[in-house]
């Protein structure tokens, strides 16, 4: 599926922390229904305005029945900064939706860990939703350098649910990889920074477990077009925004 | 209200309109099908191949800068085996013409391509001499009248597209090397490529790409590249293809009356992924609005 363009509009946009920031928009496209692991380019500042490149948000939640997707973004810099100031109302523009996003389908009935760093949890949260939904209760494992957010609604649809900060202000003190042993599941699901999620992989590796990443790079078009997001693999060069950004850990770590 | 016509012929082809996207920046045309609608357009150029497949370049890819962007892809590509085998059959059910943007490293690399390419659906080839990412990536032939000469000949005598040559805006005398090129056999040209850029990573205290230098595009470049293409249309008689920064209508049209025959659209895409419709839409409101019926009419008007 090819992904399209669209402006839709903000339905709601909440602070849940000084940096973090939850936006609901419309997504009228049904035909065009994104699923886990998969992103948006997302633009809100006129073509000829700086920056000049649209910024790659995860979905952290696809709602068919009411055509919405929420976004958990950190604001970082001049683009996401951009998308902070958005009001219900405001009119953004979708290019997506893009990526190969989680292979659900095959993660179903397995013994599933979810594990996510920081922003990292962002697309965790509509892939609990999908594997719940095929019946299959994950655990969830998040670490976050102070403050956590978005954990409690993992409840419902995951099994354990294992909360770590770097600060040891809440729950654990110290990694999430000190709370994970690959040895009690199949799979291992991750998104976080590149170190952590290596650090997730080699644990997975000496244990035989499966281990999918989702890995982060600048892109300028999204959607497969320019080869600006090209990460190396055991199998050549991949687009991480149309052949990625899900990958077997294996794939782009070994290589 | 009359009727506007954006058809233009290229080379005794008619294109549905005077916007072409890219190489480079419209994959092979295909991703942008649920985007654009691109029957309008005039054709797609694909990525830069070769003849041996590339993995392209190490490090960082792309910068922004202060409306524009330097790349570093370093002609990643498939192959242009694959490219006949795999991407072309796709480009050719999009309903808009075909441009094989080919690259290569050696001369013999050159002709071989272009000699796989005669045999196929491909419309046009567009011939890279221009690529400032790869050390052996055209840019050589790109700069010198003379070593551009004979690689256009050599891939001339074994070419049976019409075949357009890409020019760098790295060449020592843009006119000069537009002229060499046309008597070397070049039936249109493209340009400009690229701009040789720079940037400094001050937390690293190194170049931000690996190769130190690499490509700047966009908006950023317009008003040179203009002048090239206006200087180049003044000294040449083929058709010219002017591109580099070309975001608006009144950016196309600016090529078209300093004598461009069509425009392609590349950074833009990043910014406005429709923007290729956007340019040819705005292309046509403009001429509706100055009762403009043809291109025909305005191209090289501007020219004094
Ligand atoms: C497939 C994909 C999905 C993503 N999903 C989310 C998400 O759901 N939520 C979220 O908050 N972020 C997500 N990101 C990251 C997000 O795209 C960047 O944080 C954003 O582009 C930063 O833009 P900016 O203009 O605010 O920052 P800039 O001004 O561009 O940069 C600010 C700082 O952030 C760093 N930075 C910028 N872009 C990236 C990047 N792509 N990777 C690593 N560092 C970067 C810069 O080096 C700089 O230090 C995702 C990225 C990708 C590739
Ligand atoms: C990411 C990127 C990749 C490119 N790859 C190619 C290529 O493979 N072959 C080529 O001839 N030009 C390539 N170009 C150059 C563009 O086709 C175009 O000549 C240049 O960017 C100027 O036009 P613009 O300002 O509209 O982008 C590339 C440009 C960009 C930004």
């Amino acid at each position: 599926m090819h992904a399209t363009a669209c402006d839709v509009k903000v339905l709601e946009h909440l602070a849940l922390t000084d940096t973090i920031r939850l936006m609901t928009t419309s997504w009228p496209r049904r035909d065009k229904a994104p699923k886990a692991g998969q992103f948006f380019m997302l633009r809100c500042w006129p073509a000829d305005v700086a920056p000049v490149l649209s910024r790659p948000i995860s979905v952290h939640s696809y709602d068919a029945a009411m055509g919405t997707i929420q976004f958990l973004y950190e604001v970082r810099g001049k683009g996401t900064e951009k998308l902070a100031a958005l009001e219900p109302g405001d009119t953004l523009s979708l290019v997506g939706p893009s990526g190969n996003g989680f292979d659900v389908e095959s993660a179903l009935g397995k013994r599933v860990a979810l594990v996510g760093g920081g922003i990292g949890t962002a697309p965790l949260y509509q892939l609990a939703k999908e594997l719940n939904a095929g019946g299959t209760k994950a655990d969830y494992f998040c670490g976050f350098r102070d403050e956590p957010y978005g954990v409690e609604k993992f409840a419902t649809l995951c099994g354990k649910v294992q909360l770590a900060t770097d600060s040891g202000r809440y729950g654990f003190h110290g990694f999430v990889t000190q709370l994970l042993n690959p040895e009690e599941y199949d799979l291992v699901l991750c998104c976080g920074p590149e170190p952590m999620m290596k650090a997730v992989a080699k644990l997975c590796e000496e244990k035989g477990v499966t281990c999918i990443v989702s890995l982060e790079r600048k892109m300028a078009c999204g959607i497969g077009a320019c080869l600006g997001c090209t990460c190396k693999t055991t199998t050549g060069g991949k687009c991480v925004c149309k052949e990625g950004p899900v990958f077997d850990s294996k794939e782009v770590f070994g290589a | 209200m009359s009727e506007v016509s954006l058809k233009v012929n290229l080379l005794g082809k008619e294109l549905a309109g005077p916007v072409i996207g890219a190489s480079g920046t419209f994959g092979f045309g295909a991703e942008y099908s649920d985007i654009v609608d691109l029957k309008k357009l005039g054709g797609v150029s694909s990525k830069g191949i070769t003849l041996i497949p590339k993995y392209g370049n190490e490090g960082e890819r792309l910068l922004e800068t202060p409306s524009g962007l330097i790349n570093s892809i370093g002609l990643q590509n498939p192959g242009v085996q694959h490219f006949i085998d795999h991407e072309l059959p796709i480009m050719e059910t999009l309903g808009t013409a075909i441009l094989a943007n080919l690259g290569g490293g050696c001369i013999e690399d050159y002709e071989k391509g272009a000699e796989l390419l005669n045999d196929t659906a491909v419309d046009f080839v567009e011939l890279n001499i221009s690529c400032p990412n790869v050390k052996q990536g055209g840019i050589a032939y790109g700069i010198q009248a003379e070593s551009a000469k004979e690689v256009v000949s050599r891939v001339r005598a074994v070419c049976k597209k019409p075949l357009i040559v890409k020019l760098s805006p790295q060449a020592e005398d843009i006119c000069r090397m537009a002229v060499a090129c046309v008597e070397a056999g070049a039936d249109a040209l493209s340009l400009v490529n690229t701009f040789q850029a720079c940037a400094i990573d001050l937390e690293k205290r190194r170049p931000v790409f690996n190769n130190i230098f690499a490509g700047l595009s966009g908006p950023a470049i317009k008003p040179i590249a203009l002048r090239m293409v206006y200087q180049v249309c003044g000294v040449v008689d083929v058709p010219v293809i002017g591109l580099g920064g070309i975001a608006t209508g009144n950016d196309a049209l600016e090529f078209i009356m300093a004598g461009a025959t069509a425009v392609q659209v590349g950074t833009a895409n990043f910014m406005n992924p429709k923007a290729c419709e956007t340019v040819t839409d705005e292309i046509a409101a403009w001429m509706q609005a100055h009762g403009v019926k043809t291109l025909d009419e305005i191209r090289g008007c501007a020219r004094v």
